[in-house]
C-alpha cells in the first residue's frame, strides 16, 4: 500500500505511562473509503491509540498523519484535541456513551456544529442582534442535524433529552452527533457494546451505508465479532500494544498469533488475567 | 447514615429503633445546650441542669421521629400509586411558568406606585432584585457552564468599587461607570478563569473563593487606593439624563424641572426602577444567550467537557466566555449597589454574600430563571419575615432552605426547556 491510497498513516507510535507501555513502536496504515477495525484482548492498547489519535494523549514517540484531501498532511499527535475534530475532521465516539444527558437529541447535533455556528453568529453578537445571516445558518444546523436524523432513523427521538434513550438508541444519536462535526475519519469505540443481536445487525448496515455511500473512513474497535467480521475491509490486531497481525477477515481468522493471543496456547484463564493487567 | 435511611415497608422494631436512634442523637445534642444552663449569681456563673426539659426534648425527638417517617411513609405509598406524569404536563408548566412570569412582572412593576410612601417596601424589593439579578448573572457560570464559583463576590465588589472610584476621584457619572465597571469586572472574569481552567468541582469551587477573599483582603488592606476598611463614601446616585433627584435648589432637580413637589421616596423608586430595568436586560441577555452557539456550547461543558473537545469544541473559549459574562453581570450589580448605598466598604463583600448567591442559584434550581427569582425571594425576605422572632430568625433560615432540599433536591424549579425544539413542516400550528 503506498501513502497516496491511505487516509491515515500511524509511525512508530508509543505511547508509555510511566514504566508501562500501552502502545508500543504501532505503525499501521488505514486506507481511503474502507472500514478498518481494530482488535484485540482487553488492554491491548486500543482506546488508547484512539485518545493518541485525537490528541487526548501525547504520544511519548511516533506520529500520526492523516492526509486530508483539501488541507494535505496533518500532523494529528501535534494538534491539541479540539483541532483534531475541527481542522482535520476526524471525530471520535467513546466506549462508555458520552451524549451530553440533559439536553436534547437535537441540541446534541446542534452543538457539534458549534464551530461553523459561532462563527456564523459573530461571536454572539449576530446572534444577539437576531441578523438574517445567523438565523439562516442556525436553520441550516437544524436542517443538516435533521437530515442524519432521517439516515439513521432517529427523527422520533429528536426533542427527547439524550440520557433518557435506550442505550443502543443512545450510541446511534452519539454517531449521528459525530457525523454533524462532517468528518473524513470516524473513530468509533466498541459502537456494538451493550446493543442485542439485531441492533448489531443494524449498525453493521450502518456502518457499511457510511463509508460506501457518504464517503466516510471508518476506525473501528471492536470485541464483537460479528460487527467486524462482517463489516471490515481491513484489521489490525494488538495484543499488549504490539501489531500482531494486520489483514482481510479472511486471514485474521486464521492467523495464528491472533488465535494465540485471544484463546492463549495452554490456558485461557491465564491469559485473560494478563491481558486485564496490561493497560 | 443508617439513622437516615427509610424503606417503604417498616416494621414496628425497625420504627423504635429508627426513633431510638434519632432520641439518641437528640440526646448527645441535649445535654450541652439544653441540659446545661448558666445562671448569674452575686457577678459569678455557676452551672446548672436542667434534666426535666432535656427528657422532654429527648421524648419529643422520639416520637416527632416516629410520627415523620409514617407521613413519609404514605407520601411514598399515594406517590407510588399514582400513575407517572405524562409529557404533556411538563410542557404544560413551563407554559405556567411564563405566565407566572408576565405576572410577576407586571406585580414588580406596580409595586412601588402601590407602595409609594412605604419606603421600607421599596427598599427592601430593591435589595430583592440586587440579588435577584446577581443569581442571573451566577448562574450562567454555576447554572448554565456548571462551573463551581464560590468568590462569585468578588467581580461584584470589583464592579461597586470601580463606580465608587470612578465617580468620587474623577466625577463620572453612573450611566458612563456602568459599563466600564462591567468591562473591569469581565476582565477580572478572565484573569480568575485562565488559571482555574484545568480545574473541576471541589478543586475549582476552592481557588474562587481564595479569589473572593484575595480581593477582600486587597479592599482592606490597600488603604490608599480603595480607603481600607473605612471603605468610600459619598458616591453619587444615579440621576437621569443629567438631572439629579435631590431636593430643589441644586439646580439640577428633576422636580424643579418637572414642576412637581418634592418627596424623598422619589429617589428610592426611581432606584428601584433602574435595578428592575438592569435585571430584566440581564435575564433577556442570559436567555438569548442560553438559545445561542455560546450558550448552548456552556451547556454542553457541563453536561460533557471530554465529549466537547472531540465534537472540536475550544473547551478554553467556552469557559473564559462564562465567567466573563458572569464576572460582567456581577461587576453590573456592583455597580448598581454602590451608587444605591452611596457608601461601599469591604464588609459588604465577604464570603456570606458568596454563599447567599449561590444558594439563591442551588436552591432555585440550576439554570432555571424564574427558580433564581422565587429563591431570592425565600433567602432575601425571611430573614425580614424573620425579624419579629429575633434571635430564631437565622435558625428559621436554615430550616427553610433544609426543607427545599429535602422536597425538591434539584431546586425549586429544576426544569430545564430544551433551546431548540423541532416542530415538522406539516404539523406547524
Amino acid at each position: 500500500m503506498t501513502a497516496q491510497q491511505s487516509l491515515l498513516s500511524v509511525q512508530n507510535l508509543t505511547m508509555r505511562f510511566g514504566g508501562l507501555t500501552a502502545i508500543d513502536d504501532l505503525s499501521l496504515e488505514v486506507p481511503k473509503d474502507s472500514i478498518t477495525a481494530i482488535i484485540g484482548p482487553n488492554g491491548a492498547g486500543k482506546t488508547t491509540f484512539f485518545n493518541c489519535l485525537t490528541g487526548f494523549y501525547k504520544p511519548t514517540v511516533g506520529q500520526v498523519v492523516l492526509n486530508h484531501p483539501d488541507r494535505g498532511a496533518i500532523r494529528l499527535a501535534d494538534l491539541p484535541s479540539h483541532h483534531v475534530a475541527r481542522k482535520a475532521q476526524v471525530v471520535r465516539t467513546f466506549q462508555n456513551i458520552r451524549l451530553f444527558a440533559n439536553m436534547t437529541v437535537l441540541e446534541n447535533l446542534v452543538v457539534a456544529q458549534h464551530n461553523a455556528l459561532q462563527k456564523a453568529s459573530a461571536f454572539s453578537i449576530a446572534g444577539l442582534l437576531r441578523l438574517p445571516s445567523y438565523r439562516k445558518a442556525a436553520d441550516e444546523a437544524v436542517e443538516r442535524a435533521v437530515s442524519w436524523l432521517k439516515r439513521l432513523k432517529l427523527m422520533e427521538f429528536i426533542n427527547h433529552p439524550a440520557g433518557a434513550l435506550p442505550y443502543g438508541t443512545q450510541r446511534r444519536v452519539e454517531i449521528a452527533r459525530a457525523l454533524c462535526v462532517d468528518p473524513i475519519l470516524l473513530c468509533l469505540d466498541e459502537p456494538a457494546a451493550g446493543l442485542n443481536p439485531k441492533e448489531s445487525a443494524e449498525l453493521n448496515d450502518l456502518l457499511t451505508y457510511l463509508c460506501r455511500e457518504e464517503k466516510v473512513g471508518i476506525l473501528l474497535i471492536e470485541h464483537d465479532m460479528s460487527v467486524v467480521m462482517k463489516v471490515s475491509d481491513h484489521i489490525c490486531v494488538l495484543n499488549y500494544g504490539r501489531k500482531i497481525a494486520e489483514g482481510t477477515p479472511a486471514q485474521i481468522r486464521v492467523d495464528p498469533h491472533v488465535v494465540k493471543a485471544y484463546l492463549g496456547e495452554d490456558d485461557m484463564e491465564d491469559d485473560i488475567k494478563q491481558g486485564g493487567v496490561a493497560r | 447514615m443508617t439513622v437516615l435511611a427509610h424503606s417503604p415497608s417498616m416494621t414496628v422494631a425497625d420504627r423504635l429503633k429508627d426513633g431510638f436512634s434519632c432520641a439518641f442523637i437528640g440526646l448527645l445534642l441535649g445535654i450541652p445546650m439544653l441540659g446545661l444552663t448558666t445562671v448569674d449569681e452575686g457577678g459569678a456563673l455557676r452551672v446548672m441542669t436542667r434534666w426535666p426539659s432535656l427528657a422532654l426534648f429527648v421524648g419529643i425527638v422520639f416520637v416527632g421521629r416516629i410520627v415523620l417517617q409514617m407521613i413519609k411513609q404514605s407520601f411514598a405509598r399515594r406517590r407510588a400509586s399514582r400513575p407517572a406524569k405524562p409529557r404533556g404536563a411538563v410542557e404544560g408548566s413551563s407554559r405556567i411558568q411564563s405566565i407566572i412570569g408576565w405576572g410577576g412582572l407586571g406585580l414588580a412593576a406596580a409595586m412601588p406606585i402601590v407602595f409609594s410612601d412605604n419606603r421600607y417596601v421599596v427598599d427592601t424589593a430593591t435589595t430583592v432584585l440586587i440579588y435577584v439579578m446577581l443569581g442571573w448573572g451566577l448562574n450562567v457560570v454555576v447554572g448554565l457552564a456548571g462551573l463551581l464559583d464560590l468568590g462569585y463576590v468578588a467581580f461584584y465588589a470589583v464592579g461597586a468599587y470601580t463606580y465608587a472610584l470612578l465617580s468620587t476621584q474623577f466625577g463620572w457619572g453612573f450611566w458612563e461607570a456602568l459599563p466600564v465597571a462591567g468591562g473591569v469586572a469581565a476582565s477580572f472574569g478572565v484573569i480568575l478563569g485562565w488559571p482555574t481552567l484545568r480545574l473541576r468541582g471541589d478543586y475549582l469551587a476552592i481557588v474562587t473563593l481564595g479569589f473572593g477573599e484575595i480581593i477582600r483582603l486587597i479592599l482592606v488592606n490597600w488603604t490608599d487606593f480603595s480607603g481600607g476598611p473605612n471603605g468610600i463614601s459619598s458616591i453619587p446616585r444615579p440621576g437621569l439624563f443629567g438631572f439629579t433627584f435631590s431636593p430643589p435648589g441644586s439646580g439640577t432637580s428633576i422636580v424643579e424641572a418637572l414642576g412637581i413637589d418634592y418627596a424623598p421616596t422619589q429617589r428610592i423608586v426611581f432606584l428601584y426602577y433602574v435595578i428592575l430595568a438592569l435585571a430584566l436586560l440581564t435575564n433577556l441577555f442570559v436567555r438569548s444567550m442560553r438559545k445561542l452557539p455560546t450558550g448552548r456550547a456552556w451547556e454542553a461543558v457541563r453536561e460533557d467537557e471530554i465529549a466537547c473537545k472531540a465534537m472540536g469544541i475550544n473547551v478554553t473559549n467556552v469557559k473564559l466566555a462564562a465567567f466573563a459574562i458572569g464576572a460582567m453581570l456581577g461587576g453590573f450589580a456592583g455597580v448598581f449597589f454602590a451608587a444605591r448605598q452611596g457608601f461601599i466598604s469591604p464588609e459588604s463583600f465577604t464570603f456570606s454574600e458568596s454563599a447567599i448567591i449561590l444558594a439563591i442559584v442551588v436552591l432555585g434550581g440550576m439554570g432555571s430563571q424564574m427558580g433564581v427569582v422565587l429563591a431570592s425571594l425565600v433567602l432575601v425576605l425571611l430573614p425580614e419575615l424573620g425579624r419579629d422572632f429575633a434571635e430564631y430568625r437565622m435558625l428559621l433560615f436554615g430550616t427553610a432552605m433544609v426543607l427545599i432540599m429535602v422536597w425538591r433536591p434539584g431546586g425549586i424549579l429544576s426544569h430545564r426547556a430544551p433551546t431548540l425544539v423541532y416542530v415538522a413542516p406539516g404539523e406547524q400550528a
